[in-house]
Formats: structure tokens, C-alpha cells, sequence
């Protein structure tokens, strides 16, 4: 086999790469190099650098340091059964792409991901040693997210955790026999206890040592996992239950959905459909419900029926629809919880609702100036000057909101 | 009417302290009139008359500054004027920032937040190209951009805390930004598009080319991030036309490719991964005789030296045991060993475990509730707890509580009034019933939690004592 180029393995290991929704760079410690002794800084809020023809935002430089991988799961680009062809960064080629990508302002920082090569430990100990390599020789400030491997010694996690900004490993699948069956290799005990074991080790070092001195930050940017929607027979309740779980269990910062999408060489064992960018995205806002609005996964998507999501109309507006007897709220006296219930606004909307209300009512225009979606609003609220009438419980209120029905095509 | 003029440079700081000066001289909004240096001249161009005395003080909340540095980089019309009359309210209505149904607030958060998003726009969109002469010691890289509104000395900052260790130039239109051997500098003096590229920005386009997926056509989404107005400077952007167009011939030929026979490499592979697995401690790990096993993290066994003559049985792992795989960590537990260090009780020397190995709980919010296992997990989860009385084959055992009682003696009623005694075991060994330390924490005032924590310590005391004579016993 001929020797690649560094702009051959390039393309084939971020090809390889972008099937890992996330793209986070936000959420860590601050740091600079305003002291003109190392590259790079943080500062509360990511930054996209630039955005693809599939409207992901590129904000890291998202690559696996090899796609050579002794694992089969059935969803996966490079899983040893494909003919995909394979490639290995240097730990100096991930080095010199990332500061020299980063220098001219392309990226935030490096999302390091790996094909798991001889062994967990080895490749835990390869992508580690990349981390190190950015941090103590380069001086690095930039971010750094590594995947972490499961069944890699907790030594090498920790270490990975004391130079990355945030860890992550993926569960791929929303059930155990969903794992079971598309990724035999994997075991889902081992990434829960990986997950509960780097939510133990950042607790641990949150509280201050004995002299009083503050440890050192381990993951500042949390742990995030994804899950792949519509590869297996999962439901949208199945996963949300799920996320559930996960973010009370493990803290997560973030769960990722990503649509499964026909991949190169795939296996027979999985359907080659257009990917499910609608339910991805309900799933999201959903998602969003959990965490920020007081909604739990029962409510969204509850027990009766087939436990997916609407995909006409959001699910906050789908829970309103189908809960219309505790609107409409009077803004000018419903709690916060009840406001952020309220489709239309948001969690920013419902702030500057109960802050501006001090001055007295407020009405209609209001509420437009405050940010809110008025228009989505109005069929569930009182206003000073806003009466919904009879609008709440009309029959036709669903029709208001859903699309047009779209006339099927033969096929 | 005043007439006050600002200069390209320090915008902020003249506008400020000539607010501050017309304000405290009562001088309302109407009787003033800012604009920007070198801006078309009105016909009757005097120079600025100078500044009134102050009347009064002038005081802001702290929101204000930074909202007011924000408007007075916006090239929208009124930006200054609407500022100082924000000023001169905020005198009657200090709290007026806070209230965004307001007008005047509602336009002025706009005008901040467009400036807000061409600041983050800049962040983002500035590309550097390497121009290190020979033999430099430092790097050097230099920035063609075209920014929206006057935002140059706001973001300065943000890129000398980002590139401290190299020396770079940013040209706008109309300002220059420098930074060299560790000092940021502005100059003020109108530029000419730089047309630059550098050889990175190849390995950087073919990143592009590569991380996007096909599949997921979304060029709205795209073009609302980042518009097209920003693509004549992004290297990349040059390849967006193209990814486009053959997006769909690429995944049509990905869906018509028929499945390949995996290479040879791969069964070899697979046969050694397979076979250096089947370790005996992943049997319960792998239990999935009830449907426990997939909410919880893991299966917790039991911990202590196996050849104990106690074994002490609590109902299930909690929130903290099943994060730590570790029986016995949490807060009952805790309390556990506190009452049997005071009762003289041992723990270290008897093997603890559980009458159920996984946590069962339901999600509340952000938190994990602990969930009483039913009779069927129980009966299920005896098939484990067999093998370790079979293992460790205790003299005595202890049940904690209502499961326990139900696991080992089949019976998990009435525990209050069973507790305190021995009674005959499923296995026929002697079991001990007393409360489950969580009963005590869980007590709704002192008195009753004292009264519960009272009863397991005399119940660990006499096991404690009928442990000692086991031991005289057996010699």
C-alpha cells in the first residue's frame, strides 16, 4: 500500500468523522494566552467557524486518529467488515493540523474520536497522548473534547479528563438489545459505568482538598453521549426514557440524536433510508423540554399510542393541543413554570415576561417586543388586551399550526 | 441644540463623556445631535460648542455601559440618540433596563444584539493567512474582513486573548488592528480588500469537503448561519456550489452500492476478540433475568471476606451504589455502619450485600427516586443472593428491612413486629429481622427517628452478642 499524504488521510478521517453529531465548543473553564506563552482561548460561548452544505455547524476539528477498528457494530463507516479504506494519523499530523488550523482562526479546537485499534488501552493511551502532546508541549489553551473508549483503564480516562475540556462516549443505541444485536462488541454496562465513573471523579474533585486549595478541573466541559435515531426499531418514547435516565444518572451535558444516514459500504443489516432529519429534529426540542422547561419524557411522548413525536408540530405545541384545559394562562399572573408551558415562549421570553410585568400589565405588543412568538402564543394566553375567546378549544386550532397536507406521491 | 462629534476611534469614550456632561446639565435629548467624524457635513458646520456645566450627578445601573458601548458601534440611524435618551430616563427610572416591553429598550437590545451577532460573526469568520517573513521569532498572520458596523476595538481583545503567542494584523475598511510583540494598537485609515491565501487553506478545504455529509442536505440552515455575504472571504466557501450539486448522485450511490463481503482481515479479527472474552465476575453483569438491569448502571454484588459467619442483606443498591458498583455507600448505608460501629457490631467482618443487585428507581427532574423492588424481582434476583449464601455460607444472617425479610425468609410483612428476632430461612439458616437503616432517615420528625434508630442499634447489639456466642461455640 502506497504511503498517504497528510491530505489523503485528511479527507478519509474526517470523512470517517462526521457521523458524530457534536460539535460543542462551549461551557468550559476561561483561559487565554494573553500571556504570550501559548496558543488559544475559552470564553464561555462556542463559536462556528464555518458551516456546511448540511447546516452543521464546524467548530472543532472533528477527526479519528484511525478508522482501522476491531469492532463490527452494523451503523458504523468502519466497522472491521467494511471495505472502507483505512488510515492512521501521526500523534505530530494531529498536532500540527490542529494548531496550524487553529492559528488561522479555522476552528475552536480539536474532537478527537478513534477506531479502537489492538485494544481499548492502546488507543485510549495513543489519543491521551495526542491531548498531552497539545497541552504541555504546544501549550495549548484551545478546546479539546476526546472520546473516551469504555473499556479503557480508568487511569487513562482520568488522565484524558485532567487535559480535555469534555469526554464523551457514545451509546449508539437507545436500548441494551438494540446494542445487543447491531454492536456485539460493545457492552452497555461498561459505558454506564464509564459514564458514572467520570460523574464520581469530577464530583471528587469539585470539593476542595484539605488544604483549601481548588483541584484541578477535570472535564470543565462535562460528558456528552449520542444516540442514533432510526437505525433500530426504537421509538421516540424509548429514547427520551432514555435521556432521561441518562442526564439524572451520569449528569450529561448534552445528548446528541443523529439521524442514521446511509453511510459507505454499509451492511445488509440495516436499512439505507433517507435519514429522519425531522424526528432527529423533534427529538431536539424535545430534548430541550426536558432539560429547560420543566416537561417530563411521559408527558412529551406519552404511553398510549405509538410513542413517536409529532412531526407536524412541535412537541410543546403538541402537549398544548393536547392539553387545552389549563390554558389559556393570563401572563400577567401565571407562575414561571406555567409561562414556560406556554408555546411560543421561550425560557429567555418567560424571564423578561415576569421582569417587565413589575411595571405594570402587559399586553399584546408587549409581549411582541419582549421576543415572544406572538402569532404561536395567542390562541393560549390572556393579555391586558388579549382575550382569546373561544380560539382555545376550537376545533380547528391544530389546522392553524400543521402544514398543509401535501398531496401523496405515487410512486 | 449641541452638536456633538465623535471620531472613528474611541467612539465610545467621547460619546460617554459628553453624555455624561449634557445629562447632568439637564440638557434633553431633543436639544442634541451626535454624529460621526468626517460624516457629511450639515451645511451650517460649526465646531461642536463645548460642554455645559454640570447640574448634577449622573448614575447608571451596570447594565448600562456595556448596552451603551454596544449602540454606539451601530451604523443603524439614531443609535447615538437613542442611547443618550436612554441615559436621561434611566435618571427617573432606574429600573427601566429591565423592563423589554418598553420601546425604547426593546430597540436598543436590538440594535445591541445585531452588534452582538457581527461581533460573533467576526469571531468566526476571520481567516488568517501565514505572512512570516524569514528568520521572524515570532509568527506572523494577517486578516482581510469586512465587519457591519464599527466593532473593531470591541473585539480586539477577544483575538489578543486568543492568539497571544503570535503577531497578527486584522484589516477592516476602515480601521487597521495590530497586534505585535504583545501590543494591541488601531489606526484608523481606509483600506482596500486584501485578496490573500496561504497553502493550509488547502488541507483546510479538503477538511470541509470531507465532514460534510451528503445525506443531510440543509443549505438554508447553512446560509442563515452564515451568509453569503461573508463567503467571498472564507476559503471554503468556494466549494460550497459544488458539494451541492453532486450531494445527490453521491448518496444515490452509496444506497445503490450492494453490501461487500468483508475483508478477509475482519473474520480474523473478530474470531480473537471473541474468544478472549468470558469472564465469570460479567455472568451478573449480563443478568437480564428482570427488566432492572437496563436503567440501572450496573449489577452491584456483594463485598466482604468469604468466609464471614454474618451476612447482612439490605433491600437494593441506591443512587450512590450504583454509580460506585459498590454496596453499602450511600447515605443508609453510612448510617449503617455508624449504629453497628456503636452496637459493637463488626461490619468489616461480615459480607454485605443486597436481596437485589440493580437499583431500581424512577427519574423526578434532574434526580433519581428510589423505587421499592416488587415480589417479582425479588424471586428473580434470589437466584444470585442463593449462590452467595452457597459461597460464603454464613453462620446467621441479617435481613435490613421489608425485601430482605421477603428474599430470605419469604414473608416480608409486618416488620415492625417481627423485628428483634431470629426466624427460619428459606435456606435453613437463621434469620435475624430488623429494620433497613433507610427507614430511619426516611422518619418524618426527631422523636420518630430517634425511636427507630434506637431499635436497630439494640437489634445490631444483640446481633452482635449472639455473634460472640457463635464464636465461644464453635471454639
Amino acid at each position: 500500500m502506497a504511503k498517504l499524504t497528510l491530505q489523503e488521510k485528511l479527507a478519509l478521517l474526517s470523512d470517517a468523522a462526521k457521523y458524530d453529531a457534536s460539535c460543542a465548543s462551549s461551557g468550559t473553564s476561561k483561559r487565554s494566552s494573553a500571556d504570550g506563552k501559548g496558543l488559544g482561548s475559552t470564553e464561555g460561548s462556542g463559536i462556528c467557524h464555518a458551516y456546511a452544505p448540511d447546516g452543521r455547524c464546524i467548530s472543532l476539528l472533528k477527526i479519528l486518529m484511525t478508522n482501522f477498528c476491531i469492532y463490527d457494530c452494523a451503523y458504523c463507516i468502519n466497522r472491521v467488515s467494511s471495505n472502507v479504506e483505512r488510515a492512521r494519523f501521526s500523534v505530530e499530523e494531529v498536532v500540527h493540523l490542529t494548531t496550524e488550523f487553529y492559528r488561522r482562526n479555522y476552528i475552536e479546537g480539536l474532537f478527537l474520536s478513534s477506531g479502537i485499534i489492538r485494544s481499548p488501552d492502546d488507543t485510549m493511551a495513543d489519543m491521551v497522548r495526542i491531548a498531552r502532546e497539545l497541552r504541555q508541549v504546544h501549550h495549548f489553551r484551545g478546546y479539546i473534547h476526546l472520546k473516551t473508549i469504555p473499556d479503557a483503564d480508568p487511569a487513562l480516562i482520568e488522565e484524558a479528563g485532567m487535559l480535555a475540556d469534555r469526554l464523551s462516549m457514545n451509546i449508539e443505541l437507545p436500548t441494551d438489545a438494540g446494542i445487543k444485536t447491531y454492536a456485539p462488541e460493545k457492552s452497555p454496562e461498561g459505558i454506564r459505568q464509564a459514564m458514572s465513573n467520570v460523574r464520581l471523579r469530577k464530583e471528587e474533585l469539585k470539593k476542595p482538598t484539605h488544604t483549601g486549595r481548588k483541584a484541578p478541573k477535570f472535564a470543565p466541559a462535562g460528558q456528552s453521549t449520542q444516540l442514533i435515531v432510526g437505525a433500530d426499531g426504537a421509538n421516540d418514547r424509548t429514547i427520551l426514557q432514555s435521556s432521561t435516565r441518562l442526564y439524572a444518572s451520569y449528569k450529561l451535558k448534552r445528548v446528541y440524536y443523529s439521524a442514521f444516514s446511509p453511510i459507505p459500504d454499509s451492511t445488509a443489516a440495516l436499512p439505507l433510508i433517507k435519514p429522519p432529519l425531522m424526528r432527529e429534529h423533534r427529538l431536539y426540542q424535545a430534548d430541550w423540554l426536558l432539560r429547560f422547561y420543566g416537561f417530563e419524557a411521559g408527558e412529551i411522548a406519552p404511553e398510549q399510542g405509538a410513542g413517536m413525536l409529532d412531526l407536524e408540530v412541535d412537541p410543546k405545541l403538541a402537549w398544548a393541543l393536547a392539553n387545552r384545559h389549563v390554558f389559556p394562562v393570563d401572563i400577567n399572573r401565571a407562575s414561571r413554570d406555567m409561562l414556560l408551558r406556554v408555546p411560543g415562549f421561550g425560557t429567555k421570553s418567560v424571564s423578561r415576561i415576569l421582569a417587565a410585568r413589575r411595571n405594570g400589565a402587559l399586553g399584546y405588543g408587549d409581549l411582541r417586543r419582549i421576543g415572544a412568538l406572538v402569532n404561536k402564543a395567542k390562541p393560549f394566553i390572556i393579555a391586558r388586551d388579549w382575550q382569546p375567546g373561544s380560539m382555545t378549544d376550537a376545533a380547528n386550532l391544530r389546522a392553524r399550526f400543521a402544514p398543509p397536507a401535501e398531496q401523496l406521491q405515487l410512486i | 441644540m449641541h452638536t456633538v462629534t465623535l471620531p472613528r476611534l474611541g467612539t465610545f469614550e467621547v460619546w460617554r463623556d459628553a453624555a455624561r456632561a449634557l445629562a447632568a446639565a439637564g440638557t434633553p435629548p431633543e436639544q442634541c445631535s451626535w454624529q460621526m467624524e468626517g460624516a457629511a457635513a450639515s451645511l451650517f458646520d460649526t465646531p461642536d460648542a463645548p460642554l455645559p456645566p454640570a447640574k448634577r450627578s449622573v448614575n447608571v445601573p451596570k447594565a448600562f455601559p456595556q448596552l451603551a458601548k454596544q449602540l454606539c458601534a451601530s451604523r443603524a440611524a439614531g443609535a447615538f440618540d437613542l442611547a443618550y435618551r436612554l441615559l436621561v430616563r434611566l435618571s427617573d427610572a432606574p429600573r427601566l433596563l429591565s423592563n423589554r416591553a418598553d420601546p425604547d429598550v426593546a430597540q436598543a437590545e436590538a440594535l445591541a444584539k445585531n452588534i452582538r451577532r457581527d461581533m460573533h460573526k467576526m469571531k468566526a469568520f476571520v481567516r488568517f493567512r501565514d505572512v512570516t517573513p524569514e528568520g521572524a521569532n515570532r509568527r506572523q498572520f494577517l486578516s482581510w474582513f469586512e465587519p457591519d458596523h464599527r466593532i473593531e476595538q470591541l473585539i480586539g481583545g477577544f483575538f489578543m486573548r486568543r492568539f497571544g503567542d503570535m503577531d497578527w494584523v486584522i484589516v477592516t475598511p476602515e480601521i487597521t488592528t495590530r497586534f505585535e510583540g504583545g501590543k494591541l494598537s488601531f489606526e484608523a485609515v481606509e483600506s482596500a480588500r486584501l485578496d490573500l491565501s496561504d497553502e493550509t487553506e488547502e488541507l483546510w478545504k479538503t477538511y470541509y469537503a470531507n465532514i460534510f455529509n451528503p445525506a443531510r442536505l440543509k443549505i438554508k440552515a447553512m446560509q442563515s448561519e452564515m451568509p453569503k455575504k461573508y463567503w467571498k472571504n472564507l476559503p471554503e466557501a468556494t466549494l460550497i456550489p459544488g458539494l451541492i450539486a453532486q450531494a445527490e448522485a453521491k448518496v444515490a450511490a452509496m444506497q445503490e452500492a450492494a453490501p461487500t463481503l468483508p475483508p478477509i482481515r475482519a473474520g480474523r479479527v473478530l474470531d480473537r476478540l471473541h474468544t478472549e472474552s468470558g469472564d465469570i465476575d460479567a455472568d451478573l453483569q449480563g443478568c437480564a433475568r428482570c427488566p432492572l438491569a437496563g436503567p440501572a448502571t450496573q449489577a452491584v454484588p456483594g463485598e466482604g471476606p468469604m468466609d464471614a459467619r454474618l451476612m447482612i442483606v439490605g433491600e437494593q443498591p441506591g443512587d450512590q451504589e450504583d454509580l460506585a458498583g459498590r454496596p453499602f455507600v450511600g447515605p443508609a448505608g453510612q448510617l449503617f455502619d455508624q449504629i453497628a460501629g456503636e452496637a459493637g457490631l463488626d461490619r468489616h467482618a461480615a459480607y454485605v450485600t443486597n436481596a437485589v443487585k440493580h437499583f431500581k428507581y424512577t427519574v423526578r427532574g434532574k434526580r433519581r427516586i428510589h423505587q421499592n423492588p416488587n415480589a417479582d424481582e425479588v424471586s428473580h434476583c434470589r437466584w444470585w443472593l442463593d449462590r452467595e449464601i452457597a459461597q460464603v455460607q454464613p453462620v446467621m444472617l441479617v435481613a435490613l428491612g421489608a425485601t430482605a425479610a421477603l428474599a430470605l425468609t419469604g414473608n416480608g410483612k409486618n416488620i415492625t413486629a417481627r423485628r428483634g428476632r431470629v426466624e427460619k430461612g428459606l435456606a435453613g439458616l437463621p434469620v435475624f429481622i430488623t429494620v433497613h437503616p433507610s427507614a430511619v432517615l426516611r422518619q418524618p420528625d426527631e422523636t420518630s427517628r430517634k425511636a427507630l434508630r434506637g431499635a436497630l442499634h439494640a437489634d445490631l447489639a444483640e446481633v452482635s452478642k449472639m455473634m460472640a456466642q457463635v464464636a465461644v461455640a464453635s471454639g
